[in-house]
């Protein structure tokens, strides 16, 4: 019900929306859950178990049953709290956990066999037949589980992260974040001010009371004046600070685009890392419910929630309501609604020795102990001490007294401690490292002394930051003593509810207490207190006062469970912004990439390259027959393939030759100028770490080439060792990956190719096997190196990568008309295979020197990273050891990954004598060919073995042979 | 007589402007300089002599005329705007970097509020005044960042993720005008 | 978490790499024997408090550092340049 003269919102503006298909109305300023209210709709929601009706019972984000379902379709949101929801024309609401209707639910029946779901109950019941839990159990547990529902769809919904940095946060925009945020603002420290509502304000928004001899939202709207006018201030309202973490960094979720329409463009949410020197905790203190019997009834609410219903929305959740509280607080709620002209039935404290300035009847000394409303509230009962009476209340206010909203006090390991004046825990100062708690979030309840409490905090904290905070002028402000006496279970016949949102009751805790979960921890865990959406912040301090009670400890010794991040849920959209499709990682693309597409090649990922896979023609099906005719192409004639991918470092320096003797194993001071040698590069465990070639560019000057895969790593690693071990080594290690379009020009025909295009022609005197030097690419300078990977006459060709594409394509052009073209990666890995030139399938993290035939290559006489421990035992004697693999019959095929085994006994792992690491069909030699490792290969040339693929059931009968399948002479090479 | 073509890195992706704030891309020669050990002064005195310009401080750039030089991470510094002289490579190593990197300048109010989407460091005044520049990760990939002007900003990354910081750039500048946008309304 | 660069200042965790103890500086000879040098690969201290450890800022300068933190409480103690701590070791013998 609307009450005139009350209220912030505008009513000039009306909003229509609609909730469960019924439409309403309200008015700007309104949340979903005022606006229902006001159209005397109380019950929004069935619980998670029993599927109670529910009601909304707060009118914050700490709000654990109006849980609703905004919109439709991909962009359907669930779970939105209806108390957060600001509402805006047109909106559509719905309701969860009910079917077929919010008012007629099948699963009710949950509430009725309630005897059996008590605590454990999944533990015990759905324990045998074993066979039972895949087939029935788990697919009950799953269709009945779960709050709300998600599209099925991929989210439309754009997402948005961003990073912030402050010399102050300031969480909670309350008179203590205001208090604090104008001083800090005015010690001209860069403060950011973050709070969930879309209004400064916190609680003077909700109460009556005076700040400084004007109204209390009048204050907060004069400070937040002030601080707009500051640029150093910044003000992020709709913003959650969802998690403190360590070195100063918080998460903060605003809420962007949840208010009405969203531009295109505009994301619904930003994630904001938020780095700060110190922050200001204050965020209030959240008021907690009583459990009585049956206390979960729609128009059952916490007082100060009603207080807010009234004051900000105007709003009368009920037309006759009660209030039930243990301490002064909940008085408040009594007075508003008198003097709004709300019936007050009554004023019941569990204190006696109360008196409340208010005409209606005041019960001191009485408990409620029960409720009646099928669909929401009709009539309490209560315990007035000499007996039990109803009296008809369709809303009833509770106060078991507020909590400090302690939680991100707690996130890096912090426990609060009790406070028994506010029958609360406060938090530990210094548990976060620069976060200060002030205002009630701190424990102090009266506005009076939670100014005062900011203000100090904001200039010891200026102080501090080297800056004098101005001289707090404090606003006269209410400050009376809040008095409370605990009051957690006020008892009553039949169940009473503490955690609303997971129906857990106090019999429930009691249960667990008795079966001996007596650790708060464990509590938690068997009854699934406190882990709904709400993390408990309704129920968490009243269960542990339950359990305390039950185990006959203290609550101090009780203690709390773990107050994790998030504060308020947070979107996985949210956290994964900006890492959705094309965000998720960068790609990176050659210079040939335009050309290569055209070509209709498919891309292949290597690392965060794209690179073909083949080059296919018109009447080509398979990737198999463009293959082969693209390894028959390097065979042949000639081929082109872009390997600008492969790491390109440039080593200067005056020790550059000895810095490369350290890191490769064998030796390149002695390399001449013009000159490429082949190198080997091991960890300090004497594996191989990556291969590669090194070009001698000049005399202090090295250019060295690793492979796609590892370009990375080398760069790190050769870092590693000039900065880490031989920083007395006067040499320079820069990337030049990315300066260089380079090809490879390979074939018996790649000498006339290139003498198409170089300025001055080449020939094997010039540029024999192995040679290097600069070279005029058609007018432009450029590198080539006579390097092979395909064991044919071959060639890289390198330029400035703007002019990659066209090089690209005037090779690709030049080879077509010499027979051959282009090729991609799958014909590399034949050509390479057929040759016995490893890749890091090969050289896989646990293979040595030594097993890949390159023993000799680790020089003894001089010292380099790996040379030690590549000499112990076991890595030099009975390995296994790189060869070769021809199926024994022809049409065999060869698996990579595939096991061998001796030809005689079973193909266990006992008798595993090796393994296959490269697999390809060769068109070469016609057969499938493999590279792989043997124990004691070298010695075993001709034996023939069996391969079994234990995974794909596959068995070949193999011959080991030498890895290198053409041309092993080299004449090819030298050609 | 053949001829190669050159294309830039961002050649055809660029310029791009949303909502007031100008994206365009910047060609012109780059080269890193390391020098040897012992002789920063040398090189600071060579870099004075052939192109006028002063070896920056760590996370400075220095500027005479159309030429500069940007601090460029540990006993680094990248020469922009000119070819390097011959007599750097007597005091360090040069690298040509011309088409290494990709280079973009991003000009407009709102270009800091795009940025914070895309690197963690601190984009205020005091942490990056006008003339600082900071190697840091730019939405996963390597990148430097520098202030130019008051809302001059210049980002570079490796050439061959172009596409990707476009693509990142024009999220982040949409993102940022859809905010406002919503703001107003 | 943030780690205070020497030559840049403070930096968000995720432009750096961890890279293992900072025992990597202290590499033996290569005729140290195979007890040192399976104690240099292979042992480390794992102390529940203050630790020295080798940290790259590879998406930042570039710079190995020796960065000292408490893995008690995450508190980063001080970063120091790697190569300064190595020559300090050659210089110390």
């Amino acid at each position: 019900m609307r009450v005139d003269g009350k209220g912030r919102i505008d009513r000039s503006a009306t909003r229509s929306f609609s909730f469960a298909g019924k439409s309403y109305q309200g008015f700007a300023g309104d949340t979903l859950a005022s606006a229902l209210l006001a159209n005397d709709v109380r019950l929004m929601g069935r619980s998670f178990k029993y599927h109670r009706p529910r009601g909304v019972l707060t009118a914050g984000s700490e709000e654990p049953n109006a849980l609703v379902t905004i919109g439709s379709g991909a962009g359907q949101e669930p779970n939105v709290r209806a108390t957060m929801q600001e509402l805006y024309e047109g909106l559509e609401a719905r309701p969860q956990n009910a079917w077929p209707s919010l008012d007629w639910d099948v699963l009710e029946i949950n509430d009725l066999i309630s005897p059996f779901l008590s605590a454990g109950f999944y533990y015990k019941t759905f324990m045998w037949p074993k066979a039972f839990w895949e087939k029935v159990y788990e697919p009950f547990i799953r269709n009945a589980a779960g709050l709300g529902a998600l599209s099925g769809s991929d989210d439309a919904d754009k997402y948005d992260k961003a990073f912030a940095h402050c010399d102050v946060l300031v969480i909670g925009a309350g008179p203590a974040g205001l208090m604090a945020a104008r001083m800090l603002g005015l010690a001209g420290l860069d403060v950011i001010l973050a709070d969930e509502s879309w209004e400064l304000g916190g609680r003077l928004l909700s109460e009556t009371e005076e700040v400084g001899g004007q109204a209390g939202s009048d204050w907060a709207a004069g400070v937040a004046a002030d601080l707009g006018d500051m640029p150093n201030v910044r003000v992020m309202t709709r913003t959650t600070v969802t998690g403190a973490y360590d070195g100063g960094i918080f998460g903060a979720l605003e809420k962007v685009g949840h208010h009405g329409p969203v531009p295109n463009g505009a994301p619904r949410e930003t994630f904001w890392r938020i780095q700060t020197k110190r922050a200001v905790l204050a965020a209030g203190a959240l008021e907690r419910p009583i459990a009585f019997a049956n206390n979960d009834r729609p128009g059952v609410m916490t007082a100060g929630a009603v207080r807010t219903y009234l004051n900000r929305y105007g709003v009368a959740p009920g037309r006759k309501i009660a209030v039930f509280g243990n301490n002064d607080d909940a008085h408040r709620t009594a007075m508003d609604l008198q003097d709004a002209g709300v019936e007050v039935a009554a004023v019941i404290d569990s204190r006696d020795d109360v008196s409340v300035p208010v005409d209606a009847k005041v019960m001191a000394g009485a408990r409620v102990v029960g409720t009646k409303g099928r669909l929401g509230l009709r009539e309490i009962m209560i315990d007035t001490g000499r007996g039990v009476r109803p009296l008809q209340v369709d809303c009833l206010a509770v106060s078991g007294g507020w909590n400090p909203s302690v939680h991100l006090t707690c996130h890096m390991n912090g426990r609060p401690v009790w406070e028994p004046s506010i029958a609360s825990f406060v938090p530990t100062p210094g548990a976060v490292p620069g976060l200060v708690a002030c205002g009630s979030a701190a424990g102090d309840m009266a506005t009076a002394d939670v100014l005062a409490s900011a203000a100090r905090v904001a200039s010891d904290i200026a102080a501090d930051l080297g800056k004098s905070a101005p001289t707090a002028e404090l606003p006269e402000a209410e400050g009376h003593v809040y008095a409370i006496e605990p009051l957690w279970d006020a008892g009553g016949k039949g169940r009473a509810w503490l955690d609303f949102q997971n129906d857990v009751t106090t019999k429930d805790v009691r249960q667990a207490a008795k079966e001996n979960y007596a650790s708060v921890e464990h509590m938690k865990r068997y009854t699934t207190q406190g882990m709904a959406t709400d993390q408990g912040k309704n129920s968490n301090v009243a269960a542990l006062a339950v359990l305390a009670d039950a185990t006959g400890r203290g609550i101090p010794e009780t203690g709390t469970t773990t107050f994790r991040p998030p504060y308020s849920p947070v979107a996985l959209a949210a956290l994964g912004a900006g890492a959705k499709g094309k965000g998720f990682a960068p790609e990176r693309l050659t210079t040939s990439h335009a050309a290569t597409v055209a070509r209709n090649a498919p891309m292949i990922e290597a690392g965060l390259w794209y690179r073909p896979s083949y080059f296919p023609q018109a009447g080509e099906t398979t990737w198999r027959e463009s293959c082969d005719r693209e390894v028959g192409w390097v065979r042949d004639a000639v081929g082109v393939c872009d390997v600008s991918t492969l790491g390109k470092i440039d080593i200067q320096g005056p020790d550059a030759g000895a810095f490369l003797d350290f890191v490769y194993t064998n030796t390149f001071s002695t390399l001449k100028v013009g000159k490429v040698r082949y190198g080997l590069m091991l960890r300090e465990d004497g594996h191989v770490m990556d291969d590669g070639t090194c070009a001698r560019w000049g005399d202090t000057h090295f250019v060295m080439t690793t492979t796609t895969a590892a370009a990375g790593q080398v760069m790190k690693h050769l870092d590693y060792v000039h900065q880490c071990l031989r920083p007395d080594l006067d040499v320079s290690i820069v990337s030049a990956t990315e300066q260089w379009a380079q090809f490879a020009v390979a074939g018996p025909k790649s000498r006339d190719l290139l003498n198409a295009l170089l300025d001055a022609p080449i020939d094997n005197e010039s540029f024999p096997y192995m040679g290097c030097g600069p070279v005029s690419v058609a007018g432009v300078a450029g590198r080539l190196f006579r390097i092979s990977f395909s064991g044919e006459h071959a060639y890289e060709v390198a330029v400035p990568a703007r002019y990659g594409d066209s090089l690209f394509r005037m090779l690709v052009a030049q080879a077509e008309a010499l027979g051959g073209g282009a090729y991609g990666m799958e014909a590399l890995n034949v050509l390479r295979i057929e040759k016995g030139f490893i890749t890091h399938a090969e050289i896989h993290g646990r293979t040595t020197a030594f097993d890949i035939g390159m023993g000799r290559m680790v020089s003894s006489k001089k010292d380099c990273i790996g040379q030690t421990m590549a000499a112990r035992p076991g890595l030099v004697e009975d390995r296994e050891e790189l060869v070769g693999f021809r199926p024994a019959r022809p049409t065999g095929k060869l698996l990579a990954g595939a096991h061998i085994y001796p030809l005689d006994g079973d193909a266990v792992r006992e008798r595993d004598q090796g393994y296959i690491t490269s697999v390809a069909y060769s068109p070469t030699v016609g057969t499938d060919i493999a590279l792989g490792f043997v124990r004691n290969g070298r010695n075993r040339m001709g034996e023939k073995l069996r391969m079994m693929d234990h995974l794909r059931g596959e068995e070949t009968l193999v011959e080991l042979c030498d890895p290198v399948f053409v041309d092993p002479e080299g004449g090819r090479l030298r050609g | 007589m053949v001829k190669l073509i050159a294309k830039s890195a961002a050649e055809g992706l660029l310029p791009v402007e949303v909502a007031g704030v100008r994206v365009e891309e910047i060609v012109a020669p780059l080269a890193s300089l390391s020098p040897f050990q012992g002789q920063d002064a040398a090189l600071g005195k060579a870099l004075k002599k052939a192109h006028g310009v002063v070896l920056p401080k760590a996370g400075q750039i220095t500027q005479a005329g159309e030429v500069s030089c940007h601090w460029f991470g540990l006993n680094h510094v990248m020469l922009m705007g000119a070819a390097p002289d011959a007599s750097l490579a007597k005091v360090a190593a040069v690298t040509d970097q011309s088409d290494a990197w990709c280079r973009v300048r991003m000009t407009g109010e709102a270009a800091r509020d795009v940025l914070a989407r895309l690197t963690p460091i601190d984009l205020r005044d005091a942490a990056l005044p006008v003339g600082a520049t900071a190697r840091t990760d730019i939405q996963h990939m390597s990148g430097a960042l520098t202030r130019v002007g008051e809302d001059v900003w210049e980002v570079m990354v490796f050439r061959s993720v172009a596409r990707t910081l476009v693509h990142d750039l024009t999220t982040s500048l949409e993102t940022v005008a859809g905010i406002a946008e919503m703001r107003s309304a | 978490m943030k780690i205070s660069c020497p030559i840049c200042g403070d930096r968000d965790i995720r432009e750096f790499t961890c890279m293992g103890h900072a025992s990597m500086l202290n590499r033996p000879d290569p005729h140290a024997g195979a007890k040192v040098w399976n104690e240099y690969l292979h042992n480390r201290e794992n102390p529940a408090g203050v630790i020295d450890e080798l940290w790259w800022h590879g998406q930042g300068c570039g710079a190995w550092l020796v960065v000292t933190r408490n893995t008690v409480t995450h508190e980063i103690l001080g970063a120091r340049l790697a190569r300064d701590v190595k020559k300090e070791m050659r210089d110390a013998g």
